[in-house]
Formats: C-alpha cells, sequence, structure tokens
C-alpha cells in the first residue's frame, strides 16, 4: 500500500505535471497569444519583443509624438521591435531543396550499388537454355514448327527466301 | 476600384452555370440569394468608418476572426486589418488611409509600414497597384511622418 501510495505521488509530479494546464506556463504555451510570422496576417496578437529595455522603452516614448521627428534608424528599430521578420524576408524561400535532392540521390546511388554487388556475388550463372548455341538452335526448332504463323514469330520469317524478313 | 482587376476567382463561369439551371428566367434576373449585395461603394464606406473610430483600440485595428455576416451593411466593430488582408482585394487609398490615421492614434508606427508591406505583397503579380497606393497616401504619408518600406530599405533583403 505504501508503495503505491508513492508510486501515485511520483506519477503526479513526474508525469501528469507536464500534461496540465493550469500549472506553471511555459515558454510557448499554445493558449497563449503568440507572435507569428504570417503573410495573412499582417498584425500580430503580440510584438515581438515583449520585454523592453530602458532604452526601447525611450523610443516607444517617442513614438508617441510626431513621427516626423524619428529618424530612419529608429523608425526600423520600432518595427523590428513589433515584428521579426519583414515581408521581403517572410517570403525568402530557402537552399533546402538542394539537400534534399542531393540526400535523395546519394540513396538511390546506394541503393543502386547494393543491387550491382549483389548481381556481382550473389546471382549464380544463367541457366545454359539462355547461351547463344541453345537460343539458335531453339530459334531453328520454332520456325521448323511455323510458330505463330498468322500474327507471330513465324510470320517474321520468309521460308523462300530462308531469312529475317 | 481594383476588385475586378484583382479578383482571381471563377465568378464568371459560375455565373454561367447558373444561368443553364434558369430556363425561363428573364436576362435581369438571376437564380442567386436574396441577400442585399454591397456596392464597392458601400464596403469602402464601411471600412472607413471603421478605421476612423476615434477610440479604436489595438485590437479592434489587427482584428481577425469574422463576427459578422458580410451582407450585413452596418458598420461592424468587430473586423480589423487582418480581416481586410483576408479579402481578394486590394483596399482602397481612402480605406489605407483611415487605417493609418488609426495607427497614429494608436500610436503604432510599426503596424502602420506593416499595413503598406501588407497592400503591396496583396497586389501579387499587378505591380502598379502598389505605387499608385503610395502616390495617392503621399500627402498622408508625409503629414503623419510614415515612412515606406521602401524609404527604410525594407523592401530588399
Amino acid at each position: 500500500m505504501l508503495t503505491s501510495r508513492a508510486l501515485v505521488r511520483g506519477l503526479k509530479s513526474g508525469f501528469w505535471r507536464p500534461l496540465s494546464s493550469t500549472s506553471s506556463v511555459q515558454a510557448a504555451h499554445v493558449k497563449v497569444p503568440q507572435y507569428n510570422n504570417r503573410l495573412d496576417t499582417p498584425l500580430s496578437d503580440v510584438p515581438f519583443v515583449r520585454n523592453l529595455n530602458s532604452e526601447q522603452r525611450q523610443l516607444k516614448e517617442k513614438e508617441k509624438g510626431p513621427w516626423t521627428k524619428l529618424t530612419k534608424e529608429e523608425k526600423i528599430a520600432l518595427y523590428r521591435l513589433t515584428h521579426e521578420l519583414t515581408y521581403p524576408e517572410m517570403r525568402r524561400g530557402s537552399s533546402e531543396w538542394k539537400t534534399v535532392l542531393g540526400g535523395v540521390f546519394i540513396f538511390l546511388g546506394f541503393s543502386g550499388m547494393l543491387v550491382w554487388w549483389q548481381r556481382i556475388f550473389v546471382f549464380g550463372e544463367v541457366p545454359h537454355t539462355l547461351s547463344d548455341e541453345w537460343v539458335e538452335k531453339q530459334t531453328q526448332r520454332m520456325i521448323d514448327m511455323r510458330i505463330n504463323p498468322v500474327g507471330g514469330f513465324a510470320y517474321h520469317w520468309d521460308y523462300v527466301k530462308k531469312q529475317w524478313k | 476600384m481594383f476588385r475586378p482587376v484583382v479578383r482571381l476567382s471563377t465568378s464568371g463561369v459560375r455565373s454561367l452555370t447558373r444561368t443553364r439551371q434558369c430556363y425561363s428566367a428573364p436576362l435581369a434576373s438571376r437564380c442567386y440569394s436574396h441577400a442585399k449585395v454591397e456596392t464597392d461603394e458601400e464596403f469602402d464606406a464601411r471600412w472607413v468608418t471603421y478605421f476612423s473610430k476615434p477610440d479604436i483600440d489595438a485590437w479592434e485595428l489587427k482584428k481577425g476572426d469574422l463576427l459578422k455576416n458580410i451582407e450585413n451593411t452596418s458598420a461592424s466593430f468587430y473586423e480589423g486589418m487582418n480581416t481586410l488582408i483576408g479579402y481578394d482585394l486590394v483596399p482602397e487609398p481612402k480605406i489605407l488611409d483611415s487605417a493609418l490615421r488609426a495607427c497614429r492614434r494608436l500610436n503604432d508606427l510599426a503596424s502602420a509600414i506593416r499595413i503598406l508591406e501588407a497592400v503591396k505583397d496583396k497586389s501579387g503579380p499587378h505591380k502598379d497597384i502598389y505605387p499608385y497606393l503610395i502616390q495617392e497616401l503621399q500627402p498622408t504619408l508625409i503629414e503623419l511622418g510614415i515612412s515606406t518600406p521602401e524609404d527604410l530599405g525594407m523592401d530588399i533583403l
């Protein structure tokens, strides 16, 4: 009975607490409004930088006055406080496709290597019935037997001139 | 004004298939729903009024979800910039002017610049819309002291 109580206590602290939503809020808790970079949502719910240092707070105070008095750098700084990425930065692609394609080719090549090795070291000889000598004799017999004389094999053999048509 | 140009939906094809169903209907009446369709001017006026609210707050400026029926033409105070960007159109200069002034009332320069970036992105392949908008908004931009993203060098990577 004591061991089961300890087990429950262990479960409570170690297992259930991380799943609970009423315990201390973790860093990226999805129920709290979050910042996001989205092309279709220009104004996010919260600014990118929430905890301003004193310099940034001064800038925010200056923002309350006429904007004509702000320098370009200050305007850019204000924008970057509220937004992480600009639209061109959001739209910028990456070179990930090269990595993906390269990986695909590497694995295909590796598979090809395996198949080649298998061909050389695993497969035995082909049956003797596929040797040139046998196939010649076989073909001659097929012609003599008039295999598929209408639409197939013997149709293509010219019996007068004794050659393929 | 830009909606006939930029509307990407296949409404032309849709109306073709609709008329086929109404054999005896005269040309003027179509078998559409009976809700009142909002004209462009009414749409613009509604949005200008929305952003002109003197005590607009930051949430209303941003507002994402649509709480009211679009066909209800009275001013809805539960739509905002995110909703406007969600529509299949580029907003008129007067709507943007109203929105920029709302940003000024909220002391939010970053949002003002973001709105300009958003409408430029919204015009997509039609590269002549954004310069027109900036030209129309120039007096407001100068008055409020809003720099365009191009001025700040934020339109390039």
